[in-house]
């Protein structure tokens, strides 16, 4: 049993380093990459994997190492992003909805539903498709798609905290509901809502991916891992595969980090929902 | 409580979540920037031209107008016209929906025959390799995106070892698709005994199958690993060890069909994420379904058949939604007294 536990948190310490690599890699790119991602090599085009280019290279001969890793600074900023703006938003419409209660209970729960009645993907792909294709624009969409796990996170939590003691305590010393939720009661939401944003990390990762993958999204030349997987996928039939293998392993590697210390922060910080997924 | 009124009070609910889809459809159709009509007019279009044709389409009227206009024309089943193919956006899903139904059962099929074996499996010899290994396949399974692992298999079984067709479609070029019947290929073969279109389209189903089907296997495997744990160590199953029955029929027999309940709630997150997957791994295949159709006509620059997607999608959600509540009401009958 102990040694169970011991490789889970060598399992989750590896996942935890994966994710500071990448996000090191990514902030440290034009250093670290070692050629400038856009500029083509007109004598190494498609090239396999050498010591050249590690990762081998495309059909202009640009390398794939330095496209991977600039790359990760899309991906993982467009996730930070989206995930930073839905917990925002989330958490104050579901603090808002279950302190309140009443008509703006309602009113939020029901969007919230309308907005669950699509499935995640499906959604931010109209959302998208609708907005036009641009960064801020994916970004916009996958936030929006994620609001109603932080809301619904929140205002179970609300319901349950607002009638406890020290929440009648603050009231009664007259702090303001606006005071009483911000400084009282949402501290306390923090350990389940930060298990929540480090699992939706991992998906919106997956959903920018797929969503560049289809066309929808980032833009040539920008690298971007999904976008780089659809330029590789006709090469696949020819035989190249390092123009697909290396950016969809980076995906596969990132989310399996995030989703590893997501599972992990969850058994220590919220005991209630261990075993749940 | 009885099942008549839960089946009622259920039913009521879906008239808002209805409501909620249609309004978030109707407002990305027609009140973001994309404006049809500037579509419908081509990028050389006069401003008075685009006028005539917003004031054709009804764009000038006010919004509640147009959106009334909008769900009464949904349900005469007007989808909009698609500018590329220049048909109704209802035609061509007609089209293109058995493509999609057919891929999405495989994959089911693939999913299930694979998934809930592997789960009970992992859960019955705990902490052994296949456990170990089952585990790996739940996290990993849920961190590769669909499209690499489509490239991935096609690689492998195309390129490498020639086993698997060209990714072009649900059949082979050189093979008459046959008799419609229900427009899955593989079913209209077998009832119409056409052997080279059986094997042909068979063919070409295996690769995307496996690759929608393993994307939805994870979730699978995890739910019924952890119940079938559960279950395994609840009272009726230590009663029944006590009671000297054979261990097959305790694990097959009483434990599984436990487990199994929960997985019926399963049922919608698994068709969200076959439908999410269908758009992609249709792209990867050129599989001619529904996704294939809603992403290359974006490329044309017409919105249409992709907001029909996904509000059929959604609908479709709902429904399987609301069946999945019903069947676990039937199943469960401590659901209905919430």
């Amino acid at each position: 049993m102990r040694w169970r536990r011991l490789t889970r948190n060598r399992l989750s310490f590896g996942a935890l380093c994966v994710i500071l690599a990448v996000t090191l890699t990514s902030l440290l790119a034009p250093w670290v990459a070692p050629y400038d991602p856009d500029n083509p090599d007109a004598e190494a085009t498609l090239a396999s994997v050498s010591m050249r280019h590690p990762l081998g290279t495309d059909v202009y001969g640009r390398d794939q190492l330095s496209r991977v890793i600039h790359a990760g600074r899309i991906d993982l900023l467009v996730a930070l992003c989206a995930t930073a703006i839905a917990l925002t938003l989330g958490s104050a419409l579901g603090a808002g909805a279950g302190y309140r209660g009443g008509w703006v209970d309602q009113l939020v729960m029901r969007s919230v539903d309308a907005i669950m009645a699509f499935p995640a993907f499906i959604l931010a792909m109209a959302i998208t498709a609708a907005l036009g294709n641009s960064i801020a624009n994916v970004v916009a969409a996958i936030a929006i798609t994620h609001v109603p796990i932080y809301t619904r996170l929140i205002r179970g939590e609300m319901l349950r905290v607002r009638e406890t003691e020290y929440a009648e305590a603050a009231r009664t010393v007259g702090n303001r509901p606006h005071q009483i939720v911000l400084y009282h009661l949402l501290p306390n939401c923090v350990p389940p809502l930060v298990v929540q944003a480090t699992l939706a990390m991992g998906f919106a990762i997956l959903t920018v991916a797929a969503l560049s993958f289809i066309g929808l999204g980032i833009h040539p030349p920008q690298s971007e891992w999904g976008q780089m997987t659809a330029e590789g996928a006709g090469y696949v039939v020819s035989g190249e595969w390092w123009l697909v293998l290396f950016p969809g392993f980076a995906i596969m590697l990132t989310v399996l980090a995030f989703n590893l210390v997501g599972d992990t922060l969850r058994d220590l910080l919220d005991p209630r929902m261990r075993g749940v997924r | 409580m009885g099942f008549g009124r839960y089946v009622l009070q259920r039913l009521l609910l879906v008239i808002p979540t209805l409501f909620g889809v249609t309004l978030i459809a109707f407002t990305l159709t027609y009140l973001l920037p994309g404006n049809p009509a500037l579509v419908k007019a081509g990028a050389l279009a006069t401003p008075e031209h685009v006028a005539e044709i917003e004031r054709r389409m009804g764009l000038d009227r006010p919004v509640p107008v147009q959106y009334w206009r909008y769900v009464t024309g949904l349900l005469r089943g007007d989808l909009g016209e698609s500018s590329s193919t220049g048909r109704p956006v209802l035609e061509d899903f007609r089209q293109r929906i058995p493509a999609t139904l057919e891929l999405t059962l495989a994959s089911l099929i693939v999913a299930v025959a694979i998934g809930i074996p592997f789960g009970v499996l992992s859960a019955v010899h705990r902490d052994t390799v296949l456990d170990h290994l089952s585990r790996l396949l739940g996290v990993g399974g849920v961190a590769m995106p669909s499209f690499w692992t489509g490239l991935l298999l096609l690689y492998v079984f195309f390129y490498l070892l020639g086993v698997a067709p060209a990714p072009l479609g649900r059949i082979a070029a050189d093979v008459t698709p046959p008799t419609r019947i229900l427009g899955l290929y593989v079913v209209d073969a077998l009832l119409t005994a056409n052997g080279t279109a059986l094997v042909s389209s068979l063919h070409h189903l295996m690769l995307p199958a496996l690759t929608l089907g393993f994307a939805v296997m994870a979730p699978l495997t995890r739910m019924v690993r952890a119940t079938m744990l559960e279950i395994l160590e609840s009272d009726y199953v230590t009663a029944a060890w006590a009671a000297g029955l054979p261990r097959r029929r305790v694990i097959y027999g009483d434990a599984l069909r436990n487990a199994l309940i929960p997985v019926i709630t399963l049922l919608g997150v698994i068709f969200g994420f076959l439908m999410a997957g269908n758009v992609v791994v249709e792209m990867v295949f050129a599989w001619p379904g529904l996704g294939h159709y809603a992403v290359t006509s974006l490329m044309t620059k017409d919105p249409g058949p992709i907001q029909s997607f996904v509000l059929f999608v959604a609908v479709m959600y709902v429904l399987v939604n609301l069946g999945v509540d019903l069947l676990y009401g039937l199943a469960d009958p401590r659901i209905r007294l919430r």
